[in-house]
């Protein structure tokens, strides 16, 4: 999902310009929800802005399944490709407007873009975990963003925002951690997944576990890895984050149209965008990351903690909910964003709720949507009001 | 309208949880929460509306209310208020009702198609009216139900709805005593707070 950005067109002004990636490391034992221990904790993270003297204008910045701490700005001036994933809305001037907040973006643990995770050093046994790291939860993202923001010094956010695994963050550190959000923004986000999602990443894993080179996830060694596989999950996963719709627009495979691509043209357009997607995100992602992301996403389920009551599990949250969702997106429909919204009314909750117009699936959460810009514009320029004297 | 959002400011016990339908800028929910502290929602599905709610803070929630009300639960709020929409609601008997099981109380305001100059301009000219409260053409109107006080009336008592209470203004927004005789001529707005019959 993350390379959405990337493809756009010429950057706009309001850009943070070029970032430098940091790197937050801690001694201390971290303790997971599944019972097993880190022993230690390495985070990298982006930070945009400025903290102000009262440590009240930050905003963290929860990444989805393919995310990382890279939201903003660029590494490399000179190329493009290096962009952040949500370089669109965060910035002076943008939607998440770096004049007012000091935004944070990290990378979880369990990903592969330098936190601790699969492919990172395991102390005990000195070689990489791969497979053997522990399956990381939601509420371990969170626990873990709290112990960085505390090595922050921010004891409050001003908001945790996040689209789609990113919104559910959002949603669990409004549940966990009450005091310290003052604003949950939930985008293209749903209070646990469907059967059908499930099934979804169930295929994708299958894809990466049945890959010759997989070799129960010790291949980080090995000189072949599990390209093929995990180029086919990301496929699969890709398609999903689509609309059908927005595919016919995309590769002219809409018969009705008069302008509709010849029929082969078609299948040859399809083939070889979802080969080059499939590749070039195999090419920098880590195969037993994307397993841990997805039965992460598959267990969340903010509820279950509370005999099954989402209200329940929303009753302590004091934060202020933006939910958004998205008209044709289909791995989490609009539906499953008003049972938020419904919940967070039931509980007492402030929460506000658009559903913006778009062909463009799930991704639309990345994209340069002008009604969903002016609505995130809208509601955080409204809190940074609140921030001033 | 500013008089009747006063008198509504007025009845609303504090800390109570307000659904407003068709909540506009959000001004009256603003007001609302200074004053009362109450936990309210806005309700609207004009995309500028929305915009003006979240720019002040107020709880606005995206939703067609022709569509329906029923993913809000019963007795889940203290009072609904719809503020001169219900002659633009393709089933306002039906709203009424869900307004009701939603709510404790609910206040309705709209515009009274007996008011006199209504009266003249299709008794004299045979057109359909059109006036500052009522400023559509017929063909491009969004009130698809118009009524009268007598017709609201008619209908509360043929649904065995409790009006708790009744206000109704003249074109200056006022209420005199005029208008309390003489209310289906010379009422503009009629405001009715209603409650279910025990």
């Amino acid at each position: 999902m993350s390379e959405a950005s990337s493809t756009q067109e010429p950057q706009p002004p309001g850009s943070v310009g070029v970032v430098t990636p940091q790197c937050a490391e801690f001694d201390e034992p971290f303790n997971m929800e599944d019972g097993t221990t880190l022993p230690s904790l390495r985070l990298m993270y982006e930070t945009y802005g400025e903290l102000n003297a009262d440590r009240t204008n930050a905003v963290l910045i929860c990444h989805a399944l393919s995310g990382h701490h890279h939201a903003a700005g660029y590494h490399d001036p000179d190329d493009r490709r290096t962009l952040g994933w949500w370089d669109n809305c965060i910035g002076p001037g943008r939607p998440i407007d770096t004049n007012d907040f000091y935004v944070v973006a990290l990378n979880n643990i369990g990903g592969c873009h330098g936190s601790t995770g699969p492919t990172s050093n395991n102390p005990e046994i000195n070689e990489p975990y791969g497979s053997d790291f522990p399956q990381v939860t939601v509420g371990d993202w969170v626990n873990s963003q709290a112990r960085f923001a505390d090595y922050l010094g921010i004891e409050s956010f001003a908001a945790v925002i996040g689209g789609s695994l990113g919104g559910m963050q959002a949603m669990q550190w409004a549940i966990d951690y009450p005091d310290r959000v003052r604003n949950a923004l939930l985008i293209a986000c749903a209070p646990n997944l469907s059967a059908q999602n499930i099934a979804f990443n169930e295929i994708a894993r299958q894809a990466i576990l049945k890959d010759r080179n997989f070799n129960e996830g010790r291949y980080l060694a090995a000189a072949a890895k599990p390209m093929d596989g995990l180029g086919t999950a990301r496929m699969l996963g890709h398609v999903t984050y689509l609309s059908s719709d927005g595919m016919d627009l995309k590769f002219g495979g809409d018969v009705n149209s008069d302008k509709a691509a010849d029929y082969h043209d078609v299948v040859g357009e399809v083939t070889s965008y979802l080969q080059y997607n499939g590749e070039k995100f195999a090419g920098m992602f880590d195969a037993n990351t994307y397993l841990l992301m997805t039965h992460a996403l598959d267990q969340f389920d903010p509820a279950r903690a509370f005999d099954n009551d989402l209200v329940a599990a929303l009753r302590n949250a004091t934060a202020g909910f933006l939910v958004i969702s998205f008209s044709t997106d289909w791995r989490f429909a609009p539906e499953r964003s008003r049972e938020i919204v419904d919940a967070l009314i039931s509980a007492g909750c402030d929460v506000s709720y658009a559903e913006i117009e778009s062909l463009s699936g799930h991704d639309s959460f990345l994209l340069e949507i002008p009604r969903y810009h002016r609505i995130l514009t809208s509601y955080m320029k409204q809190i940074a009001d609140g921030l001033k004297p | 309208m500013r008089q009747a959002d006063d008198i509504i400011i007025d009845l609303v016990n504090s800390n109570a949880r307000v659904l407003d339908l068709g909540c506009g800028d959000g001004d009256l929910l603003c007001r609302l929460r200074q004053t009362k502290a109450v936990t309210g929602y806005g309700v609207e599905l004009a995309h500028d509306r929305i915009e003006a709610c979240l720019a002040r803070g107020v709880n606005v929630i995206e939703h067609d209310i022709d569509a329906g009300l029923e993913r809000f639960p019963t007795n889940s709020f203290d009072i609904v208020i719809m503020n001169e929409t219900l002659q633009a609601i393709s089933e306002p008997r039906t709203l009424v009702r869900e307004m009701l099981r939603i709510g404790e109380e609910c206040i309705v305001t709209f515009p009274n198609f007996a008011y006199w100059q209504c009266r003249k301009q299709l008794f004299f000219g045979g057109r359909m009216p059109v006036a500052e409260h009522l400023p559509n053409e017929w063909y491009d109107t969004p009130n698809i139900h118009l009524c009268t006080i007598h017709d609201f009336d008619g209908m509360c008592e043929s649904e065995n709805v409790r009006v708790i209470s009744r206000f109704v203004f003249n074109q200056s927004g006022r209420q005199t005593m005029a208008t309390k005789m003489f209310r289906n001529v010379l009422g503009v707005t009629a405001f009715y707070r209603l409650g279910r019959s025990s």
